[in-house]
């Protein structure tokens, strides 16, 4: 799809990947360095998640055309462990890495819509999409 | 890639240019400490004014190193973090507390002669 390009993350070098094609799509869709800074940080944490909880995994960057408005998605999709328990990792401070559990409640923060799909066993969809005001 | 660390009387200056990856974040962990080993310094200034981005990964490390810093005995002072990295850092729920900041190099290094001072 020529709307959307995807990195695949197996190593930590991947995340810095994607981060970078986050940004130079955030930036050539005309985002502020604000909120350039928040698509990249958000990207950093669903990278770093697939990394770190499902091993390997792909976020795809797609742009967004929708009534008018132009935004950014990222799609995060692995086919790691899953989770079972979504609300328990929606809140802030929960982590199961020793990190600072800043993960997905601030990923939620940063962008403006957050949609998360996981079953135990079976991996984690994770679309996080903001727009350009 | 490895972060340059430069001595400064009896203080540490860093600046950080680039992009950090996990490996050269850990090993500028490492670097620090040793460097702070080798030369007794008093003080570190850490300055991010290059930085537009800092994620939960990045901002563990410096704060981890901030405390193994005061653990052998040296302030770090933490400079020139810019507006965007400032809001993406606080919507994402890492405050860095108690740890020394100030605008810019200048302000930095005044404020380590200042708290070294005590």
């Amino acid at each position: 799809m020529d709307n959307q390009s995807c990195v695949k993350i197996i190593n930590e070098w991947d995340i810095v990947s994607a981060r970078q094609l986050g940004r130079n799509v955030a930036k050539e869709l005309g985002f502020g360095t604000v909120d350039q800074a928040r698509i990249t940080t958000a990207i950093s944490e669903l990278a770093r998640n697939i990394f770190l909880y499902a091993g390997q995994g792909q976020i795809c960057i797609e742009k967004m055309y929708e009534s008018g408005k132009v935004g950014l998605r990222i799609i995060s999709i692995d086919k790691g462990p899953g989770i079972s328990d979504i609300r328990q990792v929606m809140e802030d401070g929960y982590s199961t890495s020793g990190g600072l559990g800043a993960g997905l409640p601030g990923v939620k923060r940063l962008m403006d819509e957050f949609m998360i799909d996981s079953n135990p066993g079976e991996g984690t969809d994770i679309q996080a999409t903001k727009w350009l005001r | 890639m490895r972060i340059p660390i430069l001595k400064l009387h009896d203080c540490l200056l860093v600046s950080i240019q680039w992009e950090l990856d996990d490996q050269t974040a850990l090993q500028f962990q490492e670097d620090l400490l040793k460097k702070i080993h080798d030369t007794s310094a008093n003080g570190v200034v850490i300055d991010l004014t290059s930085i537009d981005f800092i994620d939960s990964f990045i901002a563990k490390v410096l704060g981890d190193v901030i405390e193994m810093s005061h653990l052998m005995g040296a302030k770090v002072v933490i400079t020139g973090i810019q507006p965007a990295v400032a809001i993406t850092l606080t919507e994402l729920g890492i405050g860095l507390n108690n740890v020394l900041t100030a605008l810019d190099l200048e302000k930095g290094l005044e404020k380590l002669q200042q708290e070294l001072g005590e």
